[in-house]
């Protein structure tokens, strides 16, 4: 992990509300894994005062890609960045996904802004492995398929593909896969990693979920990024002992 | 100009630099060494440890506010035990000077905690935290009672020969009187302040942004407070400062010594920018030269008034 300035290439919409920020970072690209984020200060003024957290989504030579949706302050400055700009970017951060264990289906569960940190991780899984991306939303304008294969939806309002959530779209399909030779791979919110979580330990798949949290240093000192850690004695942190669990590993 | 002079003495403690790393914003020195160079600066001080392994507070811990954070991270610690194993071996290693920072609920937990750690070269001084807001046991019923600071004083100093710090608490009506009490029981120096107890709700679903509701509000926000506190002591109590609260570069530093403060502690700004310190001992060694200050010591309680 390192601290760095950042070059700016392009900030583009690429669906309603929904940003990629690409950064030319070339130590940041050469060490960065599925799964990890980065800490990034939006501006160099006090206000906003910390620095916000985003899942690498892609990494294509010396370019870091980022994928976000507007939420508050932080992401509306990051999404009026022009060519050229400057970001201070501490990363590559965290613990990524692991995707070089022994299966043959890789099943990506992504709910809305989720989908953040696939397009890297589905470049990353070898490629003799067969890669399902479920993409829940609640309706049809919260999907995000950006750079996924073999992509199946599901929509709270019904407006896209199965109607109802991703969680019980994935009950309804998980039968086509062998649990001995299957891995889940899920981001989204808690109420959905949540339900997802119950569902793979009680199912007995193996399954890895990508957390996230308000946090303000992003490196383990602020201890303010904490979750309820399974047979811990003490609460692991989202940024230095995740942000991916394994799903029986934590409580959300 | 010839070589200017950036150490300072606080009480018996000497230090190579007045920039310290604040309790709480840098654990045990591990994760931010990768940042900054810890030999650099003039002291890390150490998250408060307690005589038993403390969880600490649920999630949600944090959240920002203008210019600022509250946090309630509830004094999580390793404990004496573990912090003696595993923390002070690589502390040593760190060349810097070690600042441990003891929080307790009882007043007998202060004084083991400080006879347990008495015989560890590696630490230099003890920092006691009287001021903690987010722990229902201890902190903050010390911090505000000038009797309790007053006993915890007279005790630990009893229990060592090494330098005390009595760190403050801004949620008070006159700190003076507090480090008045300090002073009087013998420690060497006060650290002000603490964070400012603060909250932040949602108004959507109406409730509060951190589980522990009220926080303690660190960042440049309270930086005018903490000037203030500072300037209160200065002006009244003859004892050493240590400036805290929302220095986020060297001109901070600055404006906190020549308030009174001895030397400064770098704390919320290390989560944005861990290499903060060198840049604010780099920068406070420029102005020096600039005014031409040949010892940053007399900069402290220059005020002009």
């Amino acid at each position: 992990m390192i601290e760095k300035n950042g070059i700016v290439e392009i900030v583009e919409e690429i669906q309603n509300g929904v940003f990629l920020l690409k950064v030319k970072s070339v130590q940041i690209a050469k060490e960065a894994k599925p799964g990890q984020f980065c800490n990034i200060k939006v501006n160099s003024s006090l206000t906003p005062l910390l620095r916000r957290p985003f899942s690498i989504c892609d990494v294509e030579n010396d370019v870091v890609t980022f994928q976000f949706n507007h939420v508050g302050e932080g992401t509306k400055i990051l999404s009026r960045k022009k060519k050229g700009d400057i970001l201070n970017i501490i990363g590559p951060l965290g613990n990524g996904f692991n995707f070089l264990s022994d299966f043959e289906n890789a099943i990506i569960v992504a709910g809305g802004i989720g989908a953040a940190p696939f397009p890297f991780l589905t470049k990353a899984i070898p490629s003799d492995k067969k890669i399902v991306s479920f993409c829940g939303g609640r309706s049809k304008d919260d999907i995000i398929k950006y750079k996924l294969e073999n992509i199946i939806t599901s929509t709270d309002d019904g407006s896209e593909g199965f109607h109802g959530n991703i969680v019980q779209l994935l009950e309804s399909e998980i039968e086509k896969y062998d649990k001995t030779k299957t891995k889940i791979f899920a981001c989204g919110p808690n109420p959905m990693l949540r339900a997802l979580s119950e569902f793979t330990i009680k199912n007995g798949y193996e399954c890895e979920i990508s957390t996230e949290s308000a946090m303000a240093c992003g490196f383990g000192i602020c201890q303010g990024c904490n979750v309820e850690g399974v047979n811990s004695d003490r609460f692991l942190l989202v940024c230095k002992d995740g942000p991916v669990f394994n799903a029986e590993d934590v409580r959300l | 100009m010839n070589e200017i002079d950036l150490s300072v003495k606080i009480g018996s403690l000497e230090l190579q630099n007045p920039v310290m790393l604040a309790s709480g914003t840098v654990g045990y020195g591990n994760e931010i060494s990768e940042y900054t160079d810890l030999s650099k600066i003039g002291g890390i001080v150490t998250k408060s440890i307690s005589l038993y392994p403390r969880k600490g507070n649920p999630p949600k811990r944090i959240t920002e506010t203008a210019s600022g954070m509250l946090n309630a991270i509830g004094l999580a610690n390793v404990g004496l035990d573990e912090f003696v194993k595993t923390k002070i071996p690589f502390l040593k290693n760190l060349n810097s000077t070690l600042i441990c920072n003891i929080a307790a609920s009882s007043i007998d937990e202060y004084v083991e905690c400080v006879k347990a750690l008495n015989s560890e070269e590696t630490v230099k001084a003890f920092e006691i935290n009287v001021s903690c807001p987010n722990v229902k046991d201890g902190g903050l019923i010390f911090g505000n009672d000038v009797n309790n600071v007053r006993i915890i004083t007279e005790k630990v100093r009893a229990a060592t020969n090494k330098p005390i710090i009595i760190k403050l608490s801004p949620n008070t009506a006159s700190i003076k009187d507090f480090a008045q009490a300090a002073k009087d029981e013998g420690a060497d120096a006060v650290s002000a302040t603490n964070t400012l107890v603060g909250t932040a709700f949602d108004i959507y679903s109406k409730k509060p942004k951190i589980k522990n509701i009220t926080g303690g509000l660190s960042g440049p926000a309270i930086k005018p407070v903490a000037l203030a506190k500072v300037l209160e002591i200065s002006r009244n109590v003859d004892i050493p400062i240590i400036g805290i609260g929302g220095i986020m570069n060297w001109k901070d530093a600055a404006e906190f010594m020549i308030c009174g403060a001895s030397a400064v502690q770098l704390g919320t700004v290390n989560f944005v920018n861990p290499n903060a310190s060198e840049e604010v001992i780099a920068g406070l060694k420029e102005y020096c030269a600039e005014t031409n200050l040949s010892k940053i010591s007399n900069l402290t309680a220059t005020y002009s008034i």
